[in-house]
């Protein structure tokens, strides 16, 4: 792999508002919520993750869903997808203002019985339910693929299997598929090899990698993706959301630090890095804790 | 055989600097048997060279003023090396009166930070170490040359690595086996990396390379990982990323040796290196220490509850 070719443009997609904060202990109010997705559509990020419609039972803290959606400003060029686990979900996500939907499939099939309680198969048949109301009213659809790297109980995932889950969700009407690595145990060797797989069955820009920095990976496993054309990265302001599998370690990886190497190597984000850091501090303030941003945390100035 | 596809080194040395470099830059001194105990253990994971200590005043730093005891003291593995930092003469023969049987020196690509640092020119502290490399070479002690700033200068700002190969050009040509150049302030990302190697490799063999990167900016696996795939095949690191950054209050410095490693794990990399013992030992000191790891690994790994 060269060290030296990567994409002119990284659209970098922000998912602290709804994968960070659905991660961390406390709740935050709802104004709170407001205020951060507001911060965030002022530092030149194009997509803005705002929420979740699953029910509040399995997610308290996505509870506020439709006062959030329906609270924030929704400054134009920028899109602020949120999660539709379901039917139901879509269709209140609608009533609330979303313009755009994401959906989560695996490619495990315990991690996918033990986090929604159904096969692999079982779930694309109802993201399908989702898929078609989509069309219908002319909303695009994200698709999420969990356990790109490893899974937390079957281990091992292979690279085949991504492949087919990542081929199944774009076939159905994904416009992105964002492969995530879900609790971070990946590495450049497996990431290389997961994607060179993936990249037969779905065409290179429409692929995303949503890494999480758990085992200090993730900037890494984001380089070589990005050596490899793709040209969309996830990631959470201040690192916010913890893994759940690992208690105390980290989750996502956090935005300053992405932007602050993209930056470091020419890559064009349109994000505004000394914004994207006060609003860092801003949630960590609101949470009480410290930020998992190492960018943030270096108060050298040079 | 994944690594060799992938134009990888098949093998990585890594450098332990958590003795020397970590705990120099830890506030709380660690009493000389903890560390003693800390290089014991580091001895047993694989690792093939850990630098124990400096022979520096203790004026300057009073961390590694037990300098001869911990020479004295540790265990000397075969097959281990285990080099001390010798800023002069004076220092160099103190060190070999000590039983040392490998020695390093610090240079820096930044005149400001040569100034503030060790109160002379870069010119001036070249003239010390040939000082030291000429008595080193009488002895037939290796001597290792280290280039501060590679990447930034909390002074200067941006380094040219024009003026990073020139500094290590005059380290090698001196006598250093090995020139192991240090982004000191964690600055650096995989485009200065890759702008700086370019420039070092055309003076200097790609064997005598090393890289030494903070992850002040949590940017260092990522740019291990772009010294790597040009090449480079020695790594320095700090058992549980001991040592914080003097510039940056707060802030991290050295990367984790357990995060290098699992990455070169995962790439298919042979290191001869025990993860599993280097987090023992990264526990054993942060124990001592009475701190967090700064070890991602050792974090998720001392964590993961049962599913």
């Amino acid at each position: 792999v060269a060290a030296g070719v990567f994409p002119h443009r990284v659209k970098v997609v922000e998912v602290g508002p709804r994968d960070g904060l659905q991660n961390e202990k406390n709740i935050v109010p709802t104004p709170v919520k407001i205020s951060l997705i507001n911060m965030l559509s002022e530092t030149g990020l194009q997509v803005i993750e705002a929420t979740s419609f699953v029910s509040p039972k399995w997610v308290p803290q996505m509870a506020d869903h439709t006062e959030v959606m329906q609270g924030i400003n929704k400054l134009p060029g920028i899109s602020y997808p949120v999660l539709t686990p379901n039917l139901k979900g879509f269709q209140a996500a609608v009533a609330a203002g979303a313009k755009e939907v994401s959906i989560f499939g695996a490619a495990s099939e315990l991690f996918t019985r033990k986090n929604i309680n159904c096969s692999i198969e079982e779930s694309l048949e109802r993201f399908s339910e989702v898929m078609s109301a989509a069309r219908a009213a002319s909303i695009p659809v994200r698709g999420y693929v969990s356990c790109v790297l490893g899974c937390p109980y079957e281990g091992r995932i292979s690279a085949a299997k991504v492949a087919e889950v990542s081929k199944k969700m774009y076939s159905m009407g994904c416009y992105e598929i964002s492969l995530g690595d879900t609790i971070g145990i990946g590495t450049p060797g497996s990431m290389k090899e997961m994607l060179t797989a993936v990249m037969k069955e779905v065409p290179v820009g429409a692929l995303a990698v949503h890494c999480h920095d758990t085992y200090g990976q993730a900037l890494a496993n984001i380089l070589v993706a990005l050596q490899m054309g793709v040209s969309v990265v996830d990631a959470s302001v201040a690192g916010l959301g913890g893994c759940p599998y690992a208690q105390g370690a980290s989750g996502n990886v956090a935005t300053e630090d992405l932007v602050y190497m993209l930056n470091g190597l020419g890559i064009h984000t349109g994000v505004d890095l000394q914004k994207l850091m006060d609003t860092g501090t801003f949630i960590c303030n609101a949470l009480n804790r410290r930020t998992n941003s190492k960018v943030s945390q270096a108060s050298c100035r040079l | 055989q994944e690594s060799q596809a992938s134009g990888l080194p098949e093998y990585i040395k890594i450098v332990e600097v958590g003795p020397r470099d970590g705990l120099q830059n830890e506030k709380v001194i660690v009493p000389t048997d903890i560390k003693i105990e800390l290089i014991n253990q580091l001895s047993k994971t694989g690792l093939s060279a850990i630098e124990v200590t400096s022979f520096v005043s203790s004026k300057w730093v009073p961390q590694m003023a037990d300098h001869k005891e911990v020479m004295r003291g540790i265990e000397r593995h075969p097959g281990v090396r285990y080099p001390v930092l010798t800023p002069n003469l004076q220092g160099f023969h103190s060190a070999i009166a000590a039983g040392a049987t490998e020695v390093s020196v610090f240079g820096a690509a930044s005149e400001s930070f040569s100034k503030m640092n060790i109160n002379c020119s870069i010119e001036e502290s070249i003239e010390k170490f040939e000082e030291v490399a000429k008595s080193a070479k009488n002895m037939n002690i290796p001597v290792r040359g280290y280039v501060s700033c590679a990447l930034g200068c909390p002074y200067e700002g941006n380094i040219i690595p024009a003026k990073v190969a020139e500094v290590s050009k005059r380290l090698y040509s001196m006598g250093c086996y090995e020139i192991s150049l240090g982004d000191t302030i964690g600055v650096g990302t995989p485009g200065s990396m890759k702008r700086m190697l370019e420039a070092v490799m055309k003076e200097i063999p790609l064997s005598a390379l090393a890289v030494h990167c903070h992850d002040t900016y949590g940017q260092a696996l990522a740019n291990i990982l772009t010294a790597i795939q040009m090449g480079v095949a020695v790594v320095d690191s700090s058992v549980a990323g001991l040592g914080g950054c003097p510039y940056a209050k707060g802030a991290t410095g050295n990367v984790a040796t357990e995060d290098v490693i699992y990455m070169l794990n995962g790439l298919g990399i042979n290191t001869g290196v025990n993860l599993y013992a280097v987090m023992e030992a990264g526990n054993f000191i942060c124990t001592a220490l009475n701190k967090k790891t700064n070890s991602k690994v050792a974090q998720a790994s001392f964590n993961i509850g049962t599913i």
